[in-house]
């Protein structure tokens, strides 16, 4: 009996060892660089990145692309799961069509839509050759931050709304069809009885989704450093750049902590906003 | 089950093989020659040479100095030999060895180079590898478009800024191109060309007067560089791509245009500016760390790079010129042709003007290149104004530099204590 009770437990130590190793422990070295240098604690390392000439521009970019980007991939995602989820053959290809994209490394998605944006790129190519414009447009330059920004969204909605999308489709399977035909047997309409039924039913996937999504979407890098280099400076960008252009990992460790913190907060309110009331568990 | 065992043991032991084989090689951590292709060339033409086998890893500079702090932390390592810019070496001086008792075997080494290797400890601290520079480099094309009288060996920033303002009116879109992306050189451009022929300094004048004309002279030179400017890296695609005619970058940088199509190009020296034709020499060094596994296979390796046939295999492979005496053969490829004697008209002007790489400055050297990009990105790409940007540089500058207590280096005067900021 006490061996039954104690298996659980067991099962979870090499994960929770794993990730006390590998996640905690270097977690707690780099909080502790954020609040020091030179041996001395200090917020001198907040200071240095938020007096930054760059950092205003960093941490707005960052936001609005999450703001962006996220809504964006929430209502894709939904009509896709749906799709998904109504059709009765070709089901599984149509999934594995969809989450194509999240096979590939988000860097190599970044050089895709490179291929696609830059000034000999693919655009382009068609953009001349079908006569719209005399020589090959600039979308990627430095004065059309708009552009790059446009770029970066497409890219990234492009790449990662899959796994929002599968999320939901896990959810939605888990939907009994009994409400949905109760409602269709009192005359809801296909859009009511998705945005009354399936919606608040799916409220525990949508927020497992989201909250995932919007934590990466504070990570983005590889797909910004891809196609815009400088021109367009987010966070994690710029961690990067202060630990390995500028050697300080002080001011780098700080500018984690702070993406932590973003992504903490982010995830305690859609914890409230989409939580399933005590009530309607079931 | 049998089977299995055998399978485990068969594993086990081709694990022990390949781990003794990688063990005896010298690992050779580098951060030069990092494209693939110049790494391949440097594995089998360059290094498949050296008895007992190197292993060499390209790496960029942040993740290579961090695992040299490493080994050096932990106080033992895997790294025999290291290759790097002089700069890189400089900041680790305490922890390599002397290589003044390596058997060079008669090879002559550039003595200035050699005598820069010593880092101002007496001992050898590394040996010169391989020297490089910028150049400029121009399509035929564009040659038409030159204003009178520019001679492109004695060209000066005013003829360049209004050759490339021709270029631009003339052929409809701007066609001088510039290595500002992220893993462009620009701030090599701005420390060693730009400020300087201004100045005459690169670190001392940099708020002056003559500094702001500098800067202002190359903001007008901008409106006629092309704006993916900001995206290029290596110069020698867009002007293969003919996306832009005039390019400034490292030779290395450059070659595969001129090799690619040596007729279509022509090399030239950085322009001159009031103060004379600043010019950025790049030397690399090799030097093994204080935790080198096994320091005689170490520093036969280092001796095996400065023979003059290894060097010249590494110029064909990297395009790094040599930095021994050695005699090049008529079979160079077209980059050495084209770029050797725009290098040498450039180091031999009367008004040549070399700023060497900063030294001294330890692993701040990233946030000193920084300095210098912020200042381009905030005049040029933002419009700011210049004279209160280079005010506020010029205190990070300071800062960076009364923290490292880093003397003066040329084209500045000798200093006592940490080079000022005037």
């Amino acid at each position: 009996m006490t061996r039954s009770k104690a298996l659980p437990y067991l099962l979870l130590a090499p994960a929770t060892l794993f990730l006390c190793v590998f996640f905690l422990y270097p977690f707690v070295l780099v909080a502790h660089e954020a609040v020091t240098r030179d041996g001395a604690y200090t917020f001198a390392n907040f200071r240095t990145m938020a007096e930054h000439w760059k950092f205003p521009a960093t941490f707005w970019n960052t936001m609005l692309l999450a703001i962006v980007v996220v809504p964006l991939q929430l209502v894709l995602a939904l009509t896709m799961a749906s799709i998904v989820s109504r059709v009765e053959s070709g089901r599984g290809a149509i999934l594995y069509i969809f989450a194509i994209p999240l096979g590939i490394s988000d860097l190599a998605a970044g050089l895709i839509w490179l291929a696609i944006f830059e000034q000999s790129g693919f655009l382009n190519t068609w953009l001349v050759g079908l006569g719209v414009a005399d020589q090959p447009v600039m979308f990627l330059g430095y004065q059309s931050k708009l552009s790059i920004f446009v770029a970066v969204v497409l890219a990234e909605v492009w790449r990662a709304t899959a796994i929002m999308m599968v999320i939901l489709v896990a959810g939605m399977g888990l939907i009994p069809k009994e409400y949905g035909e109760a409602a269709e047997v009192f005359g809801a309409s296909a859009w009511k009885r998705f945005t009354r039924v399936t919606l608040p039913l799916l409220r525990p996937s949508l927020q497992t989704a989201i909250i995932l999504r919007v934590i990466l979407a504070f990570e983005v890098f590889a797909v910004v450093a891809a196609l815009g280099g400088t021109n367009l400076p987010v966070l994690m960008g710029e961690t990067y750049h202060w630990q390995f252009a500028l050697q300080d990992r002080n001011v780098a460790a700080a500018y984690a902590m702070l993406i932590l913190a973003i992504s903490i907060g982010f995830t305690l309110f859609f914890l409230y906003a989409l939580r399933v009331p005590k009530e309607a568990r079931p | 089950m049998k089977t299995m065992m055998k399978l485990i043991s068969g594993a086990a032991l081709a694990m022990a093989l390949g781990a003794g084989a990688a063990h005896a090689q010298v690992l050779f951590w580098s951060t030069q020659a990092k494209p693939v292709e110049e790494t391949q060339k440097m594995r089998d033409q360059v290094l498949s040479g050296f008895e007992g086998g190197v292993d060499y890893q390209p790496q960029d500079d942040g993740p290579w100095l961090t695992r040299v702090q490493a080994e050096l932390q932990a106080g033992s390592g895997t790294i025999g030999v290291l290759g790097a810019l002089h700069g890189s070496l400089s900041s680790l001086a305490a922890d390599l060895v002397d290589l003044s008792d390596v058997d060079l075997g008669g090879a002559k080494v550039n003595e200035a180079y050699r005598e820069l290797a010593t880092l101002d400890t007496g001992e050898q601290k590394y040996l010169p590898w391989m020297q490089a520079t910028y150049i400029m480099a121009a399509n035929k094309k564009a040659l038409e478009f030159l204003p009178e009288g520019t001679d492109l060996d004695t060209i000066t920033y005013d003829q360049l800024t209004a050759w490339s303002k021709n270029l631009a009116e003339k052929t409809g879109s701007p066609k001088f191109g510039f290595p500002g992306g992220p893993d462009g050189l620009k701030h090599r451009f701005f420390q060693g060309f730009l400020v300087p022929s201004y100045t005459k300094s690169m670190v001392t004048k940099f708020r002056s007067a003559e500094a702001e004309a500098g800067w202002n002279k190359f903001k007008e030179l901008w409106q006629y560089t092309n704006p993916n400017s900001t995206n290029y890296a290596f110069m020698q695609q867009p002007l293969l791509t003919e996306e832009v005619w005039v390019a400034f970058d490292h030779v290395a940088r450059l070659a595969d245009a001129f090799n690619q199509k040596p007729d279509d190009f022509v090399a030239f020296p950085a322009p001159a500016g009031p103060a004379g034709r600043g010019f950025m020499p790049v030397v690399a060094g090799v030097a093994i760390p204080k935790t080198a596994p096994d320091m005689d296979k170490a520093k036969a390796l280092v001796a095996y790079m400065l023979k003059p046939e290894t060097q010249i295999a590494t110029l064909r492979a990297t395009n790094f010129f040599p930095v021994v005496e050695v005699t090049l053969p008529d079979d160079m490829p077209n980059s050495v042709k084209l770029s050797a004697p725009a290098v040498a008209a450039m180091t031999g002007a009367e008004d040549a003007l070399p700023a060497l790489l900063p030294i001294g400055l330890g692993d701040l050297g990233g946030k000193f290149n920084q300095v210098y990009t912020d200042t381009y990105e905030r005049i040029v790409l933002g419009g700011q104004d210049v004279r209160a940007v280079l005010d506020e540089q010029a205190d990070v500058l300071r800062g960076l530099l009364e923290q490292a207590k880093a003397p003066c280096w040329a084209p500045d005067a000798p200093s006592q204590g940490a080079c000022p900021v005037e």
